[in-house]
């Protein structure tokens, strides 16, 4: 009993943490390299993806050019 | 994407039939009715104790019950009549993130992480500000404010710019107000919003300043964020690219390094010699500071700090939520203060109506949130419904931070209150000085004693608390008296201090490089017109003159606010809330033109409620500042006095003690008396544009709008934070479609 009670525990625990790693992940945008892969797979199958590294150069050179507000 | 390449036929429904969610929506059920009933019921209560309680004292919880039993019931009810009546979204209609998905800035989000995504990017500084000077009012004034105005003006604003952005495929204010107000319109926003950006940004640093000046300990540690930011740039562009998550947590273990050991080097002799600053240097390096990182690449110091902010926004406002629930702090100030219904006080100078509200803007009503609700947010709305969920609920959510910074400010006692929030003008910067002023103002139950300020002092490790304006150090005192109460003692209250300090300080300067930027693109943008060259915002002169230009006019102000002889936060804290407000009356007078044109005449009350509190607001504390024969208040009666001193040959006149520093009241007064004048008069014309809008719309029903065209949506997601029964049934129907048939989307 105690230990099906410890395994349940366990396991709701780490849906918590899976899910405040998603959250988390998503609202810093730490998630954008495998959104772009899906859309590249979607849109362009067949080509080739930049790589990650390539990726984050580009996403940051774009924001350079779009800056995204923050307010008070 | 073309129309052929993804299957039409076959697909479950893209949104739960309008009956059935109607159904659900209506059907009370025995246990909704008792839920409902409780939430109304603690609602009631809280608000009564809070509005005739004149005991001792008054548990914080209550404030917290009155809040949120408010924000769910306007959440279900009056937002719900919003989504009925006015906004009418359709789910079978693809969003711009559905049809213009570029895996960018438009992109399908997950509306949990888009929420959170949203409320980092509304809520900054400017919550925590407001309300700790508007407790000067006593603490009903305020609360009534932060609850009344979220529900019935910011949530509404927030909410519809969302939905009628996210309609006209994501655009900004600007290009909506050019569209619906016309030339004269959209020009008068344009220049309300670049003004507003150099004001906010002007008052937010020197709410900075105030808060590290002659500190040896703050000035080290926020200092320390900068080589943190640069660390996690290089580590994410060559270490380890895209570990955004990982070097997040590294950043936020430095910070904590940067805060504990801020202690030690503040007590070595030369840490306290080489990092205690006067306010003017502080100053001077924020400026450099600002131009710098406006010009520096992204990726190098404003993403890295982007992240670091966001990551303790939403740590430090849930640490904050749980400690006042956990701690529950007694409360001493009235209901109404000696100061609500006088024009005198030393915190911010004014009556109640209209200062109140310019005092408090961000956590009751913002404007400056219809610069993301356009533009940033809606790109990434993956279906109509959950702008309410988003735009209504995530401004409830601001407002809820205005809330506890309230609490945390009424929190500690009035005497200190007072002493750190009035001016060096009238305390004179010493314990002595302060007890005398404090002591002289008569305040009920007040005898501050000399003891009480030092020992303070001491405990959060500064030189001293007195004259600590601008509200940043008030609330860092209030945030540590509950903290330490939960957790660690007094021993741990200078950690606590200088842990709020630096959350505060973090999110002003990532709001000054961001804020900088920005203005520097649109004010490009605006030159661009005539010299096309300024258009391409890669060409570095160009760049470099507008981010100048930018930098040097939040930087005049800032300039005259650190060396204003009269204080500096006072004197220009309610031009921050006016400009604040205006923009909101801007906001709603676009979307006024927007609902007139849709038709929708009987239910136009929701928005002109709002945007007639906004204007009259704005145009009264306008009036004010300009007319006001009180020297206190109005800024040309300040400006009049100062001359006719000098020249009349005086060489110190009210506290100003010297030639030079009352021409310098003189000058900042001129300044302030400008500024609202320039704001007064684009309110009006941009009304007036607003007005003629509507009332040619309601001659020439049914106008073409200018929304972008339907396209069908291939998408589903449910609209709230918690499913209903027949969306989790619809979402069970698209899970159980094979893998390859499924719809590909963002953030999931």
């Amino acid at each position: 009993m105690a230990a099906q009670a410890l395994h349940t525990l366990a396991t709701s625990l780490a849906t918590a943490w899976r899910n405040t790693v998603w959250f988390l992940r998503g609202v810093l945008g730490a998630d954008a390299y495998q959104h772009y892969l899906a859309h590249q797979a979607r849109v362009h199958p067949g080509a080739e993806p930049m790589s990650e590294r390539a990726f984050w150069k580009d996403r940051m050179d774009w924001e350079d050019r779009n800056p995204q507000g923050r307010c008070c | 994407m073309t129309e052929s390449s993804a299957p039409t036929t076959g697909l479950p429904p893209t949104a739960v039939d309008p009956e059935v969610a109607e159904q659900e929506d209506r059907k009370w059920t025995p246990g909704k009715i008792v839920l409902w009933a409780v939430i109304a019921l603690v609602g009631g209560i809280a608000w009564a104790i809070l509005a005739i309680s004149r005991g001792e004292t008054i548990n914080a919880i209550w404030f917290v019950f009155a809040a949120v039993c408010t924000y769910l019931i306007a959440y279900r009810f009056y937002s719900k009549f919003i989504e009925r009546k006015i906004t009418r979204p359709d789910d079978t209609r693809a969003t711009p993130a559905e049809y213009n998905n570029n895996g960018r800035d438009f992109m399908p989000t997950d509306r949990r992480v888009l929420f959170g995504h949203h409320f980092a990017a509304i809520a900054g500084a400017g919550p925590l500000v407001g309300p700790v000077l508007a407790a000067q009012m006593g603490y009903l004034p305020g609360t009534v404010w932060i609850i009344i105005g979220v529900v019935l003006a910011g949530a509404v604003q927030d909410y519809l710019v969302m939905f009628f952005s996210m309609r006209r495929g994501g655009r900004s204010l600007g290009q909506m107000a050019r569209e619906e107000l016309g030339i004269v319109g959209g020009t008068a926003a344009l220049l309300a919003t670049l003004m507003i950006m150099i004001i906010i940004v002007a008052i937010l640093a020197l709410v900075v300043v105030n808060a590290l000046g002659e500190s040896a300990w703050g000035v080290y540690s926020v200092a320390l964020t900068i080589p943190i930011a640069l660390f996690m740039g290089v580590y994410l562009r060559f270490l380890r690219p895209g570990r955004v998550l990982e070097v997040s947590v590294i950043g936020f273990a430095l910070l904590m390094f940067a805060i504990i050991s801020g202690r030690w080097v503040a007590e070595s002799a030369w840490g306290a010699e080489l990092f205690t600053l006067d306010r003017t240097t502080i100053a001077w390096a924020i400026i450099i500071y600002g131009f710098v990182a406006a010009v520096l690449p992204v990726w190098l110091l404003l993403a890295p700090r982007d992240y670091l902010s966001t990551f303790m926004k939403i740590g430090v406002i849930a640490l904050l939520a749980i400690a006042i629930v956990v701690v529950r702090p007694e409360i001493s100030v009235p209901a109404f203060s000696e100061f609500a219904g006088r024009e005198d006080g030393p915190v911010v100078p004014g009556s109640l109506f209209p200062f109140l509200f310019v005092t408090i803007a961000c956590g009751a009503l913002s404007g400056f949130h219809a610069l993301i609700s356009s533009g940033t947010t809606p790109k990434l709305v993956e279906k109509e419904r959950q702008t309410r969920f988003l735009g209504y609920g995530g401004m409830l959510m601001e407002s809820f931070v205005a809330i506890m910074a309230l609490v945390a400010a009424i929190s500690i006692d009035r005497g200190i209150y007072f002493a750190m929030n009035s001016s060096a003008a009238v305390t004179g910067g010493t314990v002595e000085g302060a007890v005398q002023f404090v002591n002289s103002l008569g305040l009920m139950g007040v005898s501050l004693t000399p003891e009480a300020l030092t020992t303070l002092a001491e405990n959060v490790g500064e030189e001293s608390v007195v004259s600590r304006t601008g509200g940043a150090p008030t609330l860092a005192v209030g945030i540590a008296t509950i903290m330490n109460q939960w957790f660690g003692g007094p021993a741990m209250m200078g950690f606590w201090y200088h842990f709020a300090i630096m959350f505060e300080a973090l999110f002003i300067l990532t709001a000054v490089d961001a804020g900088t930027r920005v203005a520097r693109f649109m004010l490009q943008d605006t030159i661009g017109n005539f010299i096309p060259r300024f258009k391409d915002t890669s060409w570095r002169p160009g760049a470099w003159l507008c981010t100048a230009i930018m930098v040097a006019g939040w930087g005049y102000i800032l300039i005259l606010g650190v060396t204003d002889p009269l204080g500096g936060i006072n004197t220009f804290f309610p031009l921050f809330g006016i400009a604040n407000q205006l923009l909101a009356a801007i906001a709603l007078a676009v979307v006024m033109a927007i609902v007139a044109k849709r038709g929708t005449f009987k239910y136009l009350w929701v928005v002109v409620l709002p945007l007639a509190f906004a204007a009259v607001v704005t145009i009264t504390a306008s009036l004010y500042k300009i007319f006001s024969p009180v020297p206190a208040v109005g800024y040309w009666a300040q400006h009049n006095a100062f001359r006719q001193a000098l020249a009349d040959g005086q060489t110190s006149f009210g506290t100003a003690t010297s030639v030079e520093a009352m021409e310098a009241v003189v000058r900042n007064t001129f300044v302030q008396g400008t500024l609202s004048i320039v704001f007064m008069v684009l309110t009006i014309i941009v009304i007036t544009m607003a007005v003629v809008a509507t009332v040619k719309s309601y001659r020439t029903r049914g106008v073409p709008e200018n929304e972008d065209p339907r396209v069908e949506s291939r998408i589903y997601a449910p609209s709230g934070l918690i499913s209903t029964p027949a969306e989790k049934e619809l979402e069970a129907q698209w899970k159980a479609l094979p893998p390859e048939r499924q719809p590909v989307r963002g953030r999931h």
